[in-house]
């Protein structure tokens, strides 16, 4: 038992060891050093559940992330589009897709970079053939934040295009 | 009995919660603030009046920050009219002006504030006022008293009189959030639900006349813009266009909507004219244009745009179209608000990776920053320029807070729950 506890403790310890090191890379809020070592910390939590089966609806990947003030898909994110267009063309039901930002910034301006991501996937969509009448966007901006706290884990949570 | 003791005590807290989100706490004041004490009022024998006039009238001008109101216990005296003034004790208590006043009832179902406002260093009345209100106003006859004092103190139209639009968020279980669009008196008293939404409300405006408010709402699912009549409450959808349908912006002679549409591509600024319905493209570029802010002489509007790789201020001529450059220091200028003068605008400002508010002098092109806390934004002027209102963080919630034009003197209005956001100053509402 006590055994137990310390290793928990240990893990607990490295954890946030490890999210630290991705907090304290994003000096300035803009830095693409930031950005880039979040992506790193995701891929490893999901290469955890890798083995997804492109029929089974539950193990695909709806929510589609992004690094700060950009609109442009990750590596990550084609991965996972690519897993749900294969999907989508199998059945012919609307697609809505939900643009989110980060916090920072105006509200304004981060309903605007939420539609240029929501956007950005819709093109992608498209481009891999799924028909554009499918496809409706909108975007919530910073309204609709799905984690809270000023911490570069909490703002990449919430820089996201989420498929309903 | 007991129970309905308890059943009372239990309404009052829910409905002293409910009615209060906002309190005010000043954290840093002017320098050489005016002394000045407001003597509380005396009152004709048989008239009860629901608030204590003169602590809302010192409660005003201390958070105008520019005076420094003496307090009660320090008092010497409780004169009610200036020929039971001492002026010696006074001065000997370092004040320079002295309000005094009566309450009474000369009219059925009004309450009238006779008072004096007194220069204890030349020893004169310099201001001797008489305001009239319905009994039910208290709190509006001690900031129209309040407004009298400072104009004639300061020459500049006093504010304290007007009221504020904002938005809440307050979190119910799971990821669900109920979204309040809320108007209150300038001190936060007074406060009321105009509308309210599980889906995101945002970028409340006022008509230049007071009288209706524009906003959007995401009620549909999708993001349209509001006008609701503040005399009726009634509401009507003004526009639903694909896309964004944002930052409603009344223009000065309150006859055009300037908004944010995509249906065309990316984010340009559109005016619509409200009589008519039609819609006029005024920017037309691939980046994001958004924010729009009317000059006061209504023919060029203020908004941020990213055209240049980074979101700064630009000023587009509504018929020309044609386009300049308004702001250049920093990577990080958004979301202007002009002075009523024409002569300066106030904007998010991002220095060293930190969202502040600034205020930018037009004619110098100089940028003064006006905040120290991270992540303001949302700035909205006074009718009267003298402070404005802005959006912050404080304790992992959003709060209202509020800044003196020169910086000088700082408060907050935290909620008692929830989040909230997107101040909105209203005009002079006289």
């Amino acid at each position: 038992m006590k055994y137990q506890a310390k290793n928990m403790f240990l893990g607990v310890a490295f954890f946030s060891a490890f999210l630290a090191g991705c907090a304290s890379t994003d000096t300035d809020g803009s830095g693409q050093e930031g950005a880039d070592s979040v992506s790193t910390y995701t891929e490893s939590t999901d290469s955890m559940n890798d083995s997804y089966n492109t029929d089974d609806m539950a193990n695909l990947e709806t929510v589609f992330y992004f690094e700060f003030d950009q609109a442009t898909l990750t590596v990550k994110a084609r991965q996972a589009l690519d897993a749900q267009i294969a999907r989508l063309k199998k059945t012919t039901g609307p697609v809505r897709l939900e643009g989110h930002a980060d916090e920072r910034g105006t509200r304004e301006y981060n309903i605007a970079l939420g539609e240029r991501r929501a956007i950005s996937v819709a093109d992608y969509m498209a481009i891999n053939g799924i028909p554009r009448y499918r496809i409706e966007t909108v975007s919530y901006g910073e309204e609709r934040p799905v984690a809270f706290g000023q911490s570069e884990s909490t703002y990449s949570q919430n820089r996201r295009v989420e498929l309903k | 009995m007991l129970i309905r003791i308890i059943t009372a005590l239990i309404f009052l807290s829910v409905s002293s919660l409910s009615m209060a989100e906002l309190t005010i706490q000043v954290n840093k004041g002017k320098d050489d603030p005016v002394p000045i004490a407001i003597v509380p009022f005396g009152w004709q024998s048989g008239l009860t009046v629901a608030e204590d006039i003169a602590s809302i009238v010192e409660s005003d001008l201390h958070r105008s920050g520019q005076f420094a109101p003496l307090s009660r216990s320090d008092m010497l005296g409780r004169p009610r009219n200036a020929t039971e003034v001492y002026y010696r004790d006074w001065k000997s208590l370092g004040v320079d002006y002295v309000v005094v006043g009566t309450l009474s009832q000369e009219v059925t179902g009004t309450i009238t504030a006779n008072y004096e406002l007194l220069d204890v260093n030349t020893q004169r009345v310099i201001l001797t006022g008489k305001e009239s209100v319905s009994i039910d106003k208290p709190r509006y006859l001690a900031h129209t008293v309040s407004d009298k004092i400072y104009e004639k103190l300061t020459n500049i139209r006093g504010a304290f009189r007007t009221q504020l639009l904002y938005v809440s968020a307050v979190r119910e279980g799971g990821n669900r959030t109920r979204f309040r669009l809320l108007k209150s008196d300038i001190d936060g008293a007074n406060e009321s639900v105009l509308f309210d939404s599980r889906e995101p409300i945002m970028a409340p405006t006022w008509s230049p006349d007071g009288q209706k408010i524009a906003y959007v709402s995401f009620e549909s699912t999708r993001p349209a813009i509001y006008i609701q009549d503040l005399r009726t409450n009634a509401r009507t959808q003004l526009t639903s266009f694909r896309g964004l349908n944002g930052a409603p912006a009344f223009s000065p002679d309150g006859a055009k909507m300037a908004m944010v549409l995509s249906k065309d591509g990316s984010p340009d600024i559109y005016v619509m004219d409200l009589a008519s319905g039609d819609l006029q493209r005024v920017t037309n570029h691939f980046a994001i244009d958004t924010e729009p802010a009317w000059m006061p002489d209504g023919k060029s509007i203020v908004f941020t745009s990213d055209r240049g790789g980074k979101p700064q201020i630009y000023k587009v001529n509504v018929s020309s179209g044609s386009v300049e450059r308004v702001t250049f220091e920093g990577d990080y200028n958004a979301r202007a608000r002009v002075l009523a003068d024409g002569l300066g605008l106030v904007m998010v400002h991002r220095d060293s990776g930190n969202f502040h508010i600034a205020v930018m002098d037009l004619k110098r092109n100089r940028v003064e920053i006006l905040t120290t806390t991270n992540l303001d934004e949302s700035p909205s002027v006074a009718p009267n320029a003298s402070m404005l209102l802005y959006a912050t963080q404080y304790d992992g919630k959003g709060v209202l807070a509020a800044v003196s034009i020169d910086g000088g003197v700082r408060y907050r209005l935290p909620s008692r729950f929830g989040d909230v956001r997107e101040p909105a100053w209203s005009p002079f509402l006289q």
